[in-house]
């Protein structure tokens, strides 16, 4: 019998599970070795679990979303995050650092529909994860990767360096020392290929801290490069503003900006 | 789930697969007679435009391509587009031209993505593209293949396909050389051809009879067919320049889903490709017409089961439009313009592949954003969607709730709809009284 995969969307843009449509010569391959049992976005077939394997894209935002989470995770072998959404709560996060229901007149004239929780948190703040894969959105290798590591059984190979080597790697030459241009680069997450010091832009950090980072020392680097306080908190805070080490670095850039 | 009793039924189905976010459908039926058809929007808010106060003009691109994983692209461009207009930056003609092929790459994919993998199963009766495969592999080949030529120019172009890293206000970080576009053009001869092969091929498929009344809003460009750039056009005669979208659509917020509904100030309209194709037909280049004409498709079409079609003949306008890009292509002295930073306010609105999508933007002479609103295509297309299925379910009452949920699901997916950009979609309940 061939293992069920599910993928389950939470609160996104559903860029991450389109990276599954995307692999456009792996797709019919990978559907052949699995029993495709639940994806909404590709199939209306819906097959009951247990399922091998389930890939979670999306941050928990509702009372719903958590209930869901949890039934998830019962009927999976294994349950894989995919994503900032998934993995540090994506950029909805940027609700956890306002008042949520101010955030709500902004946008709704009728308040008293919308039922939200005050806070977006990734599927780990509520149920085990056997592995999360970063990016906004994730790298197709990377998932075609962590699928087949599932599929067989092991772990999946993914590099936990930042995108700096991953620079090197490409033969871009650094942007911060020859172009004087602010990039994350030496604490985000390798995964994406370097794309944008090979555009002439720095890093942006979509992929999220590195495993191992020193932003606090870092930190210097770029206010050297030009950024003020205010362009640091903002750059920490997008699209993984709740991920540990960039809310923290967040929250000094911004303790500093009050301080002056 | 059925309950029947005598001459009523609720129906409810727990979810609508192959659109891009959830919804439901909920129907009312009375007496025989449907009463009401409300489309449910599951997606929890994200509050794109209350964070947005407070940040930069500069991040608007990337931020709110976010919105939508799909269509980041047309996100970008029409932030892009706002942004500049508040500051009173005009672009670079070369710049333009790489916007509109960058959109055509997204134009493609998005295209691509829908005929092949989200609409055509439900004309031959599959439950997906992958159930297609196994009969006809060497269609849904080509369907995935045509989609990575879009790819291709978004990698080429943006740096990666999904929320692509190169565009900014002002223009581009970084111009493609020449050569790099090369290959490009190698892949879009092909494409051309399969897109061909594509608007014959769905042509064949049979289509229902459906009517879509009501006005077709489009951008509309005097001298192309207009995509990132024009005044917007309706079948009723508006014409209007960007600026004055507030005045003439309104969003209300329903209670039953968390997208706000598009209402013009003279009731429900459509967007989309079939708005595109009867606004603009005049601007498509011949070998469009020349398909158009050959499948059979006249210069107006009002059956949006017929929008798939369309969507075929876009994706070929789409292959042919980038080539004549890249063909008249000289990188540009500079990427981007300058863009200091103006107070005011400024509109932009492009075609996203599932039509307008309006941003408006008003920010402070530093640069920080303290207004923002965003209209999206489903959220305009939604009421009239609601319109469409009264009909369309009523003429449908005999079939029994497995076939008339799949016939409704098939019918709201002529519009494409994005419920992560409206925000969530289907989930049928009729309620038969
Ligand atoms: S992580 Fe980024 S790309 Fe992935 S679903 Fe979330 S917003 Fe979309
Ligand atoms: S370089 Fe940084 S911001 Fe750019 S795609 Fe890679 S991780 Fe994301």
């Amino acid at each position: 019998m061939q293992p069920k995969l599910a993928v389950w969307k939470f609160s996104s843009c559903d860029g991450c599970q389109l990276t599954l449509l995307d692999c456009e010569d792996e797709l019919l391959e990978v559907a052949g070795q699995v029993e495709i049992a639940y994806f909404l976005e590709a199939s209306r077939a819906v097959v009951a679990g247990p399922y091998d394997l389930s890939i979670v894209e999306g941050s928990i935002t509702t009372a719903d979303d958590v209930e869901r989470i949890r039934e998830v995770r019962r009927m999976s072998r294994h349950v894989v995050s995919i994503g900032a959404c998934a993995t540090a709560g994506g950029i909805q996060a940027l609700r956890n650092f306002a008042d949520v229901r101010e955030f709500t007149s902004v946008v709704y004239a009728h308040p008293e529909y919308i039922h939200t929780l005050d806070r977006s948190t990734p599927p780990s703040a509520h149920i085990d994860i056997d592995f999360e894969l970063h990016g906004c959105p994730i790298d197709k290798g990377q998932l075609l990767e962590v699928i087949t590591a599932f599929l067989h059984g092991r772990r999946p190979q993914i590099a936990s360096h930042s995108v700096c080597v991953e620079c090197k790697r490409r033969g871009t030459v650094c942007v911060m020392v020859s172009k004087g241009i602010p990039c994350l680069g030496p604490v985000t997450h390798a995964g994406c290929g370097a794309i944008c010091p090979a555009f002439n832009r720095g890093c942006y950090g979509c992929f999220g801290p590195a495993d191992t980072t020193n932003i606090p020392a870092f930190v210097g680097a770029l206010s050297a490069a030009g950024m003020s306080d205010f362009d640091l908190v903002r750059v920490f805070r997008t699209f993984n503003a709740e991920a540990p080490a960039f809310r923290e670095a967040s929250m000094a850039a911004e303790a500093a900006e009050d301080r002056r | 789930m059925t309950h029947s009793n005598t001459g009523s039924r609720t129906l409810s189905v727990a979810s609508l697969a192959r659109v891009e976010g959830e919804g439901s459908m909920h129907v009312v039926v009375r007496d025989g007679s449907v009463q009401d058809v409300e489309l449910r929007i599951f997606e929890p808010p994200r509050f794109f435009e209350a964070f947005l106060r407070g940040r930069s003009y500069t991040e608007v691109p990337d931020i709110t391509a976010r919105i939508c994983g799909i269509c980041p692209v047309a996100y970008q461009m029409s932030a892009c587009q706002a942004i500049e207009d508040a500051c009173g930056v005009t672009i670079d003609a070369q710049v333009r031209a790489l916007r509109r092929l960058l959109y055509c790459g997204e134009w493609i994919e998005s295209h691509a993505l829908h005929i092949y993998l989200l609409h055509a199963p439900d004309f031959l009766g599959y439950e997906s593209s992958i159930e297609l495969a196994r009969d006809h592999r060497d269609i849904v080949e080509r369907g995935l293949q045509l989609k990575k030529v879009g790819n291709d120019i978004l990698n080429v172009l943006g740096g990666r396909a999904i929320h692509p890293v190169n565009v900014r206000v002002g223009g581009f970080y970084k111009a493609p050389a020449v050569a790099d576009l090369a290959p490009v053009a190698e892949r879009l001869r092909w494409a051309r051809d399969a897109a061909i092969d594509t608007a014959r091929w769905v042509a064949t498929f049979e289509f229902p009879d459906l009517m879509l009344d009501g006005d077709l809003v489009a951008l509309h460009h005097d001298r192309e067919y207009a995509i990132n750039d024009g005044r917007i056009a309706s079948t009723s005669g508006l014409d209007i320049t960007v600026s004055k979208f507030p005045e003439h659509f309104g969003e209300e917020h329903v209670a039953h889903s968390t997208a706000l509904h598009g209402r013009a100030r003279a009731g429900a309209f459509t967007v989309g490709p079939l708005a595109r194709y009867n606004l603009n037909f005049d601007q498509l280049p011949t070998i469009v017409k020349q398909v158009a004409a050959d499948v059979g498709l006249g210069r107006t079409c009002r059956n949006p089961f017929k929008s798939i079609i369309v969507r075929a003949l876009e994706v070929v306008f789409a292959c042919d439009e980038a080539l004549r890009i890249i063909d008249a292509y000289e990188p540009p002295a500079r990427p981007s313009s300058d863009m200091p930073p103006r107070g005011g306010t400024g509109h932009g609105c492009t075609e996203a592949p599932r039509g307008l999508l309006y941003h408006r933007y008003t920010i402070d002479a530093e640069g920080i954003i303290s207004d923002a609103v965003i209209v999206p295509p489903t959220a305009q297309n939604q009421p009239s969607i609601e319109h469409g299925l009264h009909k369309f379910v009523q003429d449908r009452l005999h079939m029994d709730d497995l076939e008339l949920t799949r016939q409704c699901e098939q019918a709201i997916r002529n519009y494409d709809p994005c419920i992560s950009c409206a925000t969530h979609f289907l989930d049928l309940s009729v309620d038969r009284g």
